[in-house]
């Protein structure tokens, strides 16, 4: 099984149709421990019981920009390779992405309120996701704009490359505005390296959540070949009923 | 070369001419300019403080609104895939389309901002400054906005998606342009790093900005 | 579990948002594959066939 035979869209669905149920078992077992654990965790020093939350914004903060990567390299695979699977690929995680974003905000957001004092604040950190967000719902209005899907494919995927470009360019002009308007309110818990009573029940919900990641991109991915099916077998039907 | 040069004259007389790119823009940024101080209420102070701002979010909204006509036009008669089918790479066609948009209906705006300035109580030093981080930043809004303009053209419902899809990329440029201009103007921040932030963002995007939107009008007009 | 302090009610809602949107895309995910098969379904026992002749709804 080499990795051109992934090419074929239906040995990808074979594929994922035995993968799916190991990987989803793997990320509940995962996910379970990981919560587990996160309810064991001792109280912060500083923050109390409140620094539970990080457990779960963490992973979704990272997922949010590691989402945008695969994307950008599902982007690569579209127009430089040409790869089948490449634009499938991309279009399956857009909401996967936009939806680990918004936790990654809303948790945020919670976890502000009792330890700023407010739900909002713009500071690098949360202006730069929020943007992020911004262009994972640009991405998705382009997709829904456009019928014909491999045409919407490759308009995805250039405007998800200069989104790429864009986000370095985010992350480093709002640490910039932030410096120059107002002073950053920065969260430390201990110093430069977790505890390792945090640091494990962190690293497990992050596996966690990238297994989860994977596993509901493979499973869109199959839901998106199969509506691809469904549409050339219903112009095949139009064309046969016109003829 | 001339092909170019053709094309440019060719964007800036049909801009000026239809009397409806050019001059709109700058009836938008006067409107948003205006509505401001009602909104905000007339405390002079505070429209001192909130006027570079203010200035850079309507120059910003003007220019989108004008984005639009960068490609619709052609594509409608056809001259776009007369464009598409020339000898004159497509990257340089629309990096002379944007220069000809940018000189028809960007320069204008900031030509007003002195004007402007005025209604905002903004005095002589805060006005040049904003002018002239307009100056350098608007380029950056229209090159970044062909990318999005480019995305649009093919769609029929294109006009608000090309906003939508304009606005994040924008906003980098946004920060650093009323970052210079406040740096400009109360000053405990040197001028010159978010000025020069700002003009490397406009230099690459004059070279993304084509790439991006020769690479979309290519696969999106097949 | 031990008391989770003066903030509980925002570790508790942060938890039950993720567990929310987490169980909502894997709604969706599984009701659109539902969907998807359905309407192939509908289309084969129309007289619709693929360019293969394989089933359309066949995964393997």
């Amino acid at each position: 099984m080499t990795l051109i035979d992934l090419a074929n869209p239906t040995k990808f669905l074979s594929l994922t149709a035995r993968a799916l149920p190991w990987l989803a078992g793997a990320t509940a077992i995962l996910l379970l421990i990981g919560f587990y654990q996160a309810a064991m965790a001792p109280d912060d020093y500083q923050q109390g019981a409140t620094a539970k939350i990080m457990f779960v914004h963490v992973p979704n903060a990272w997922l949010a920009m590691f989402v945008w990567g695969v994307m950008s390299i599902a982007a690569l695979g579209t127009l430089v390779w040409r790869h089948p699977l490449a634009d499938v690929a991309a279009k399956a995680a857009t909401p996967i992405g936009a939806a680990f974003t918004f936790l990654a905000l809303v948790t945020g957001s919670l976890w502000g309120r009792p330890m700023w004092g407010t739900y909002w604040e713009w500071d690098a950190r949360m202006t730069s996701v929020l943007i992020l967000f911004l262009m994972y719902l640009s991405l998705m209005a382009l997709w829904r704009a456009v019928d014909d899907p491999s045409r919407a494919a490759r308009a995805a995927a250039v405007l998800t490359l200069v989104g790429a470009l864009n986000l370095p360019i985010i992350k480093f002009s709002v640490d910039w505005w932030n410096t120059l308007h107002q002073p950053a309110a920065v969260l430390r818990l201990g110093g430069t390296s977790l505890d390792k009573a945090f640091l494990i029940p962190l690293l497990v919900m992050a596996v966690g959540f990238s297994l989860l990641f994977v596993t509901l991109h493979l499973a869109a991915m199959r839901n998106e070949i199969l509506r691809r099916r469904v549409r050339s077998l219903q112009m095949m039907q139009a064309s046969q009923q016109a003829a | 070369m001339t092909s170019l040069a053709a094309l440019i004259r060719r964007d800036i007389k049909i801009a000026l001419r239809v009397g409806g790119g050019a001059l709109i823009g700058v009836l938008f940024f006067l409107t948003v300019t205006v509505l401001m101080p009602f909104a905000i209420g007339p405390d002079l102070a505070l429209l001192t403080r909130l006027g570079p701002a203010i200035l850079w979010l309507g120059a910003l909204l003007a220019s989108l609104l004008t984005l639009d006509r960068l490609f619709t036009a052609d594509h409608e008669d056809g001259s776009l895939d007369l464009i598409l089918m020339g000898r004159t790479p497509l990257e340089l066609a629309c990096a002379a389309k944007a220069l000809a948009h940018w000189i028809a209906a960007g320069v204008p705006l900031i030509a007003a901002t002195p004007v402007l300035g005025l209604l905002l109580n903004l005095d002589a030093e805060a006005t040049s400054a904003v002018a002239l981080t307009l100056l350098v930043g608007t380029p950056a809004l229209t090159f970044t906005g062909m990318i999005g303009a480019a995305l649009a053209v093919t769609l029929h419902r294109g006009g608000l998606l090309l906003a939508v899809l304009v606005l994040p990329l924008s906003i980098p440029v946004l920060i650093f342009g009323v970052a210079a201009s406040q740096a400009a103007i109360t000053g405990p921040m040197s001028f010159g790093t978010p000025f020069s932030i700002l003009c490397a963002l406009s230099l690459v995007s004059l070279v993304v900005g084509p790439f991006a939107a020769a690479a979309s009008l290519r696969h999106g007009l097949d | 579990m031990s008391s989770l302090g003066p903030h509980a009610s925002f570790i508790v809602t942060s938890y039950a948002v993720v567990a929310a949107i987490v169980l909502a895309l894997i709604g969706w995910i599984t009701v659109d594959y539902r969907r998807q098969k359905e309407r192939l379904r509908e289309l084969e026992a129309s007289g619709v066939t693929r360019r293969s002749g394989r089933q359309a709804t066949d995964i393997r």
